[in-house]
């Protein structure tokens, strides 16, 4: 041994199958906190806009607590604090889902609102013309357009989570991250199998990148 | 019919609506027209409560809009209203622009809302134009395919608010042509313009706002070679 490179891939070859099992770990927990962070987002997003001057409030505050508060925070009082106050442990897969979806709701209703906000008030004028309800007019008039001028922030936000997402590793869910550092203490060298966790992230995400165009461009169909 | 009784609206501190009285009967075709800044277009949102009056009574038919009671979603589905810039659907195809509130509000059948969609289309002369996206459509087009969606509610009352003013000159005829053949149905029209050939032409009454008030409530024979006030008449030779 000296100094200089010393790496030597090959003696990881066998252990990037357990590696790459992490994978879905990894997208389980960031589909799942896609899907929540997505759902709560709309709905924190309708209160900010909305005319229930309470709501509007419970929803900045939630903002700009989830925002203004390490996102490692966050995921560790819910896996080691919670306990305490619910009486139960919760699992690092359960608790990895709701730390990220709680969280990215906060950055996905600042994006859906300003969303909201930029699609024409003309539309809201129309469908409320032809009698169209709230709800409806929300769900098939309004959201539509705003989601396809936020299409681009949206998938930003997603491919974020998908990075993010690593920090469960201090929880000890079974992720991507947390394999790479496994693997690494077994052969006491780190280098090669964290470039190997490396690589599948940035692969993850060139294939996230790739998948928003394609939906971006079936968006735009109507232009 | 619609009836106003001494209708009121305040921005803020602004005044633009000073209280207004008038009737406008079944089937009466109605121009408003005004200097801008009068309160036209502001009246006219306040007869399907887009704005809201401040003071004052509105009734549809025998409904009284202005009270909290009544229903305004089911009072809107009864009143069409025509924008100056349409305001289509963009992510809707023609079609589904006319047919998704009928099926939507009124519960139609998707093959019914289609049929009816379609005959409206052909009554503008858009069939053609059906499965298209309104980015494709020029601006009278759009402004067709917006009073064919209009009608597809088959409203008693249409409002238009300034339905040529942003449109290009060769395109406000085919508008107004759509127009006046709605006009001969018998529909209940109240048109805010500025074409004061179709007001003339087209319009049974024309009322003439000047500073939130109702200024000449008068015939266009009447009002275009005789008005009585000064205001009018200034205004008209501005216009004419």
């Amino acid at each position: 041994m000296g100094f200089g490179v010393n790496l030597n891939f090959s003696q990881f070859i066998p252990s990037i199958p357990f590696i790459l099992e992490g994978v879905l770990v990894t997208l389980k927990i960031v589909a799942l906190a896609a899907l929540l962070g997505f759902a709560l987002g709309i709905i924190l997003a309708l209160f900010k806009i909305g005319r229930i001057k309470v709501l509007t409030w419970l929803a900045n505050v939630y903002t700009s607590v989830f925002r203004g508060t390490p996102l490692v925070l966050q995921l560790m009082i819910i896996y080691f604090g919670m306990p305490q106050i619910i009486g139960f442990e919760i699992d690092a897969f359960p608790a990895a889902v709701i730390a990220f979806g709680l969280n990215s709701a906060a950055y996905i209703s600042e994006i859906i609102r300003a969303g909201i906000l930029a699609v024409d008030k003309g539309q809201r004028e129309a469908a409320m013309a032809l009698g169209i309800p709230y709800k409806p007019m929300m769900r098939d008039i309004i959201l539509p357009q705003a989601l396809k001028n936020i299409l681009p922030a949206l998938m930003n936000e997603f491919i974020t989570l998908t990075k993010e997402s690593a920090v469960v590793t201090v929880i000890g869910a079974m992720d991507i991250m947390r394999r790479a550092y496994i693997v690494g203490g077994d052969k006491y060298a780190f280098f090669e199998p964290l470039l190997i966790a490396g690589l599948i992230y940035y692969i993850l995400v060139m294939i996230l990148t790739l998948l928003g165009k394609a939906v971006e461009g079936r968006m735009r169909k109507s232009d | 019919m619609i009836k106003v009784e001494n209708l009121r609206k305040s921005f803020g501190k602004l005044e633009v609506l000073k209280g207004i009285t008038t009737t406008i009967k079944q089937g009466e075709v109605v121009a408003i027209i005004g200097p801008s800044g009068s309160g036209k277009s502001t009246f006219l949102r306040c007869l399907n409560l887009l704005e809201e009056p401040t003071d004052g009574k509105v009734w549809i038919g025998d409904q009284e809009i202005t009270n909290r009671k009544t229903n305004i979603m089911k009072v809107r589905q009864n009143v069409g209203m025509v924008f100056q810039h349409f305001h289509l659907f963009p992510h809707m195809t023609v079609l589904e622009n006319l047919t998704y509130a009928p099926m939507k509000v009124k519960g139609m059948a998707k093959a019914e809302a289609e049929a009816k969609a379609m005959e409206l289309l052909r009554k503008v002369g858009l069939a053609q134009k059906a499965n298209e996206y309104p980015s494709r459509l020029s601006g009278g087009q759009k402004q067709r395919v917006a009073i064919a969606r209009a009608l597809a509610m088959s409203p008693e009352v249409m409002l238009f608010d300034e339905p040529t003013s942003a449109l290009d000159p060769e395109m406000v005829k085919e508008v107004l042509e759509v127009m006046k053949s709605l006009a001969h149905t018998g529909m209940t029209m109240a048109i805010v313009t500025h074409e004061m050939g179709f007001a003339r032409e087209v319009a049974d009454r024309v009322l003439f706002l000047d500073g939130g008030l109702l200024v000449e409530d008068a015939s266009p024979s009447e009002f275009f070679s005789a008005p009585k006030s000064k205001r009018a008449q200034e205004f008209l030779e501005k216009m004419l």
